[in-house]
């Protein structure tokens, strides 16, 4: 009976958990979780990839992009914008410091057609595919 | 017991729902990361919210509560597939309460490469005043 009962609070227990897990995730800044900076979001097609960094508050002459190989690096510092001493600090959330964050993508890259915009805080990079790495059909022939 | 706890929720979710359906939008929404400072004269807000335009920007203070809005456009990749993601495509939303009185004429808002910065000054009522003694 006694084990019965725990076994069930325990359950209802976890229940709790769940819903806590849930109602954080509506509530919470836990998308931001990431270690990595900035997080990014890649779109690919067979013709290449794009790639966007969230980076906002920073100057696009203060970010750096360089590539080797396959392997694309964005670095950058970014700036603590406000704070003074006369200032009392509510809340600071936002990160600042320097960067470093590479993306290694599954072909090989046209070194000269690569292209990246910087527009309201967001880097687009777009990384297009070197020729000579894309599907080549080949023909049969028949003897 | 929680069924009849939705239940009585219920019709004040469906209200809400009412009320919001004439703004709504079907995207997801989160918190967006805010540095927040007060100096003798003023609050000063810095809010994160990359991919935001300055015409989908809404602030609106009602008494002492101070509501951010900004809204994003999902990015169009013809041809293109999303195929990796670390961030949401999502629209920005926070709530603040201020413990100041502000001079709501004088709020200054800009935003400059997806930061919003907020400049609220105090009103004049909530500075600090000295006070002179007289001698009687």
């Amino acid at each position: 009976m006694l084990q019965k009962f725990v076994a069930s609070d325990l359950g209802s227990s976890r229940e709790l958990e769940l819903v806590q897990q849930h109602l954080n995730r509506l509530f919470s800044l836990s998308n931001y979780a990431h270690s990595e900076y900035p997080l990014l979001n890649v779109w690919t097609s067979e013709n290449g990839a794009i790639a966007r960094a969230e980076l906002p508050g920073l100057d696009p002459s203060e970010v750096e992009i360089s590539l080797v190989n396959d392997t694309v690096t964005v670095q950058g510092e970014r700036h603590c914008q406000s704070g003074n001493e006369n200032q009392l600090c509510h809340r600071q959330e936002r990160r600042f410091g320097q960067f470093s964050r590479s993306l290694q993508l599954p072909f090989r890259v046209d070194a000269e057609g690569v292209q990246a915009k910087f527009f309201d805080g967001v880097l687009e990079i777009t990384l297009p595919r070197a020729e000579s790495d894309k599907a080549r059909k080949i023909n049969v022939i028949t003897e | 017991m929680p069924s009849e706890l939705l239940e009585v929720v219920k019709p004040e979710v469906e209200s809400a729902k009412e009320t919001a359906s004439a703004t709504v939008r079907p995207r997801k929404t989160v918190a967006p990361r805010t540095d927040v400072y007060e100096s003798k004269e003023q609050l000063q807000f810095f809010i994160d919210m990359p991919g935001v335009k300055q015409e989908n920007i809404d602030i609106t203070l009602e008494q002492n509560i101070l509501t951010v809005r900004g809204g994003v456009e999902p990015p169009e990749m013809p041809g293109y597939r999303l195929t990796y993601a670390e961030h949401d495509i999502a629209d920005y939303q926070r709530v603040f309460t201020l413990s100041n009185e502000i001079e709501r004429a004088e709020i200054q808002a800009s935003i400059k490469n997806g930061v919003l910065k907020l400049v609220l000054p105090k009103s004049k009522a909530a500075l600090p005043r000295k006070i002179a003694i007289q001698s009687a």
